[in-house]
């Protein structure tokens, strides 16, 4: 496209972006029947935020109460409830589906150069079935009175009546709308790319959610049978878990882990996709060994299959098998670990732009690397006789859950918010917040770290006064935790009523949606198929992006990181 | 936590320096991975920070010989760790044969002890020092876990098998027991003890059939049964409701039933309550205190009487 052409298609570019997927038709019938795959991940976003919120306050309610021994704010009761429900919402219907839900339906049709997802009605009975295996989980948890934690173990958890029975069926109805969405980006990956889209040109989110997708759909049907095999041992008599009819306990947790250990990987194999993205675009670099990070999250999601009885070192499964899983465990610790080390590499001879993405993408890095490393000293067997059942096992898996998914997923959506929303949020605002809540993050869960291994157990109401002190600190680590999550929420709303306009490409992005789409995007994402020809972080190739040319002048790529205003900060189109 | 690092409790058995020197080793390794990783971001993150809105880097050709260093010295790395891991887990799970052999029975929200000679203790096992003990465990009810931090061993206690841990413990002194197996209410408050003697000194309690109490004023023997019974796992003597009800005020009260009948608490009553508590349930709790307390004798239940008595 010459320059001439290029000063005609900017203003175009603008007036694509006031007709948009936001307000082609604002009805709320529009939106609740819609098949679209932007306003399908827009709703996610606020389903998956009040549950968010809602876990979020149980958690500082189980933190008040542990800030010390004896009765704080709750009895035994209340508080096994607590953080029973808090542990199963997080999981199970928050972490499940949080990023593929939000961020994936949204970008990932756009970075494939889609109009669409494969089965845009698929899509949209995911996001009912998912309502409604959450509205049936809460309420099972609060009618059953549930206080099993999130692991269900029986006998105890079929001792309280059905509970548990429901609780599964309504966890495996909420799974189900984890394979209905695992299923549709399966296909949509396969067969709905842009031409020129190689699989060596896919984005590495695109690559996460694909790994994610395929344990999604392999995993979660284990869950189903662990249902059916509750009810007929419930209805039938049958001896399958419970010992009391001759079956076995420690087969529940087999099935359980079966399930849950894959799980872990579903959670955290599109966390890798988001921190790729990040860090390639602030670094402008391309992916340091694109290859092994996306073929070793293909690696990782079939392997995470077969370790599951990491979890199980003391429960009285056989020695050996506690010595293979060991191993196994390992094997695939490699791998994340390997992603480090690509990421920080990317980094090298970059150029790193430290908006809030990247510092979210930093502190994955710091926090997702001592979850690692934890979760290597758990994986070795006398070492995890010590530590299993205690805070250290809870500090592990909260690096990796919440430092690793839950810093990815901010990331991504303080990166995407613009293409979103078509609003800047406020940087500075958006700075502290990451402030905060690293500092929050490391005072809550460091502390932790020390108490397991100085014995404390997990799941403990009241706790021997030598454990104080810590339980203390950790208590105002999530106060200040808290503080920093509610800002980012405070700002982000009053960005969407109140932020800048967003230019179609404020980071000076490779990817499709921020080349060839306006912020936000029109509803059907593109105004005629991209063709692509380069890698998804060929920056050295990138013209677009730097005001050579104008993408094919859907998008106003071309003005971004030429100029900027005083703070920094992409200026805003003219 | 006395004599503990800032990372491990105190050490108390003949395996817990090896574990720990494997928890010292990783935690270094690590240590050094972590601090590698965290300061080369941090010097990326200066060194190549953005001055200019339009700088174009060029791309980094990737290097096989830092691609192959970084997934073989991890992998070897680990293997240590894995065959290090995996020796004292096999030393761990193997009790030497002429381990001293302790009966350990869970069940909601208490551990019982029981010795080659028959006698019991609830709440507290006593062992000989420098001696291998090996603890066979099983469960009444839910799962529990048997798990002494100073002494580094844990194991799952199931309803359907047996399972064991075993310890040489290598001083006289008393090491806190905790239960890390979720197991409803009172999880937290399922505690116990171990009391670690001199061989002499153990021979001596174990022949006097757990203790010799037969001097000591009732009360003060009752107060010792509170604990040692683990009746304070649900009963409260300062008048916060537990599982069960306090003891607070309750000597002489009336007291409301289920079936609605009422009775004041008198001698009898509290006697019955301990050896019979199914035969009638205080109004608004769930009857689920153990009725396995029928096996104490009656001066332990004139002890235990005379305690509660004292709680006005
Ligand atoms: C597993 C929890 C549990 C343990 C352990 C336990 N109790 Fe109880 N106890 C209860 C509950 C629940 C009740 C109320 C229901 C009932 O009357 O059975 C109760 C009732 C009682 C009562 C009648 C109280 C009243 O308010 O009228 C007495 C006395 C009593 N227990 C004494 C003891 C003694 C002594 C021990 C220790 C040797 C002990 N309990 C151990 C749970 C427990
Ligand atoms: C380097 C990679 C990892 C290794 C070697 C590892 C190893 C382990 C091991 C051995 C345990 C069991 C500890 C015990 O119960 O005693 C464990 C627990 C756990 N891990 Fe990991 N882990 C890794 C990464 C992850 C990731 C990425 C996640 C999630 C995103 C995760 C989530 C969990 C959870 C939730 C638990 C606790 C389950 C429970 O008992 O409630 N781990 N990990
Ligand atoms: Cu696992
Ligand atoms: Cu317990």
């Amino acid at each position: 496209m010459s320059a001439t052409a290029k000063a005609t298609a900017a203003p175009a570019a603008h007036q694509g972006a006031s007709y948009n997927y936001l307000n082609h038709d604002k009805s709320v019938w529009s939106w609740l029947s819609t098949v679209d795959h932007k306003r399908i991940g827009v709703m996610y976003a606020f389903t998956l935020a009040i549950v968010f919120l809602v876990a979020g306050v149980l958690a500082i309610l189980v933190r008040t109460e542990l800030y010390a021994p004896g009765e704080t704010i709750m009895g035994p009761d209340a508080y096994n409830q607590t953080f029973t429900l808090h542990g199963i919402m997080m999981v199970f219907l928050f972490l499940v589906p949080s990023i593929p839900a939000i961020l994936g339906n949204f970008v990932l049709p756009i970075q494939l150069g889609a109009k669409d997802v494969a089965f845009p009605r698929l899509n949209l009975a995911s996001y009912y079935i998912y309502l409604i295996g959450g509205v049936l989980v809460v309420s099972a948890i609060i009618f059953g009175q549930v206080d099993t934690g999130w692991t269900f173990y029986t006998p105890y958890s079929s001792d309280g009546g059905s509970a548990v029975i429901f609780m599964t069926l309504a966890i495996f109805i909420a799974g189900f709308s984890s394979i209905l969405t695992g299923i549709n980006f399966i296909v949509t990956i396969h067969k709905m790319r842009a031409p020129g889209m190689t699989w060596n040109r896919l984005p590495l989110f695109v690559w996460g959610l694909y790994a994610t997708s395929i344990v999604q759909v392999l995993a979660t049907p284990v869950i189903g049978i662990t249902m059916l095999l509750l009810l007929l041992e419930r209805v039938l008599g049958i001896g399958i878990f419970d010992p009391a009819l001759g079956g076995d306990p420690i087969l529940f947790q087999h099935f359980f882990w079966f399930y849950s250990h894959p799980a872990v990987y579903i959670m955290i194999l599109p966390a890798f996709g988001i921190i790729s993205e990040l860090i390639a675009t602030f670094s402008r670099q391309r992916i340091y060994g694109y290859k092994a990070i996306a073929l070793s999250s293909v690696a990782i999601a079939m392997l995470g299959f077969l370790v599951w009885g990491h979890h199980m070192f003391v429960s009285g499964q056989s020695a050996v098998s506690a010595v293979i899983f060991s191993l196994i465990t390992y094997l695939i610790g490699i791998p994340s670990g390997i992603k480090v080390f690509n990421w920080v590499a990317t980094m090298y001879k970059g150029s790193i732009w430290l908006q809030t993405p990247m510092l979210y993408a930093l502190t994955f890095l710091f926090l997702f690397t001592i979850g690692g490393l934890t979760g290597i000293m758990v994986g070795v067997l006398a070492v995890d006789v010590h530590l299993h059942d205690t805070y250290y096992v809870v500090g592990h898996f909260h690096y990796v859950m919440m430092g690793g998914t839950v810093m990815a997923l901010l990331g991504g959506l303080h990166y995407w918010w613009p293409k979103m929303t078509g609003k800047m949020y406020n940087e500075t605002a958006g700075k502290i917040a990451v402030a905060l809540i690293f500092i929050g993050f490391n005072l809550t869960f460091f502390s932790q770290l020390i108490l397991g291994s100085q014995g404390m157990p997990r799941r403990y109401y009241d706790y021997i006064p030598a454990y104080t002190g810590l339980h203390q600190v950790s208590t105002i680590g999530s106060y200040i935790l808290a503080a920093g999550l509610f800002l980012v929420l405070f700002y982000l709303l009053w960005s969407m009523f109140k932020g800048a306009r967003a230019p179609a490409n404020p980071w000076g992005a490779a990817t499709l949606e921020w080349t060839h789409c306006t912020s936000p995007p029109d509803p059907h994402n593109f105004h005629h198929t991209p063709l692509v020809t380069r890698g998804a972080y060929d920056f050295h190739l990138a013209d677009e992006v730097f005001g050579a040319q104008s993408g094919d002048g859907a998008g106003d790529g071309a003005h971004a990181p030429a100029r900027l205003a005083g703070d920094g900060r992409v200026a805003e189109p003219q | 936590m006395n004599n503990g690092s800032a990372w491990l409790p105190e050490q108390a058995s003949t395996l817990a320096p090896e574990i720990d020197a494997l928890f010292y080793f990783v935690k270094w390794v690590s240590l050094v991975i972590f601090v590698g990783v965290v300061a080369a971001m941090l010097y990326f993150m200066f060194k190549y920070r953005r001055r200019d809105a339009a700088e174009r880097p060029v791309p980094v050709k990737e290097s096989k010989l830092i691609e192959i260093s970084w997934v073989v010295v991890p992998t070897i790395l680990v293997l240590i760790v894995f065959v290090w891991g995996f020796q004292g887990f096999i030393k761990l799970n193997v009790a030497p044969p002429e381990a001293y052999q302790i009966t350990v029975r869970a069940k909601k929200w208490l551990w019982e002890f029981e010795y080659p000679n028959g006698t019991t203790t609830v709440g507290e096992v006593h062992v000989p020092v420098g001696r291998p003990v090996r603890l066979n465990m099983s469960s009444e009810d839910v799962l529990h876990s048997f798990f002494v931090p100073a002494f580094r061993v844990k194991h799952d206690v199931l309803p359907n098998r047996y399972t064991s841990v075993w310890f040489e413990a290598t001083r006289a002194d008393t090491f806190q027991v905790f239960c890390t197996e979720y197991c409803g209410t009172q999880h937290s408050g399922m505690l116990a003890k171990v009391i670690v003697h001199p061989e002499a000194e153990f021979r001596e309690w174990l022949n006097s059939g757990g203790g010799n109490f037969d001097e000591m004023p009732l009360p003060e023997y009752g107060a010792i049964l509170y604990q040692q019974q683990s009746c304070n796992a649900c009963h409260s003597i300062d008048g916060s409701s537990g599982v069960g009800p306090t003891f607070q005020g309750l000597y002489g009260a009336e007291r409301r039933f289920a079936d609605g009948s009422t009775a004041v608490a008198d001698d009898n009553y509290i006697r019955e309550s301990i050896l019979q508590p199914q035969a009638r349930i205080v109004e608004g709790y769930p009857g689920v205190m153990p009725a396995s307390y029928g096996s104490l004798n009656e001066r332990q239940l004139s002890a235990l009487i005379a305690f509660i008595q004292q709680q006005q």
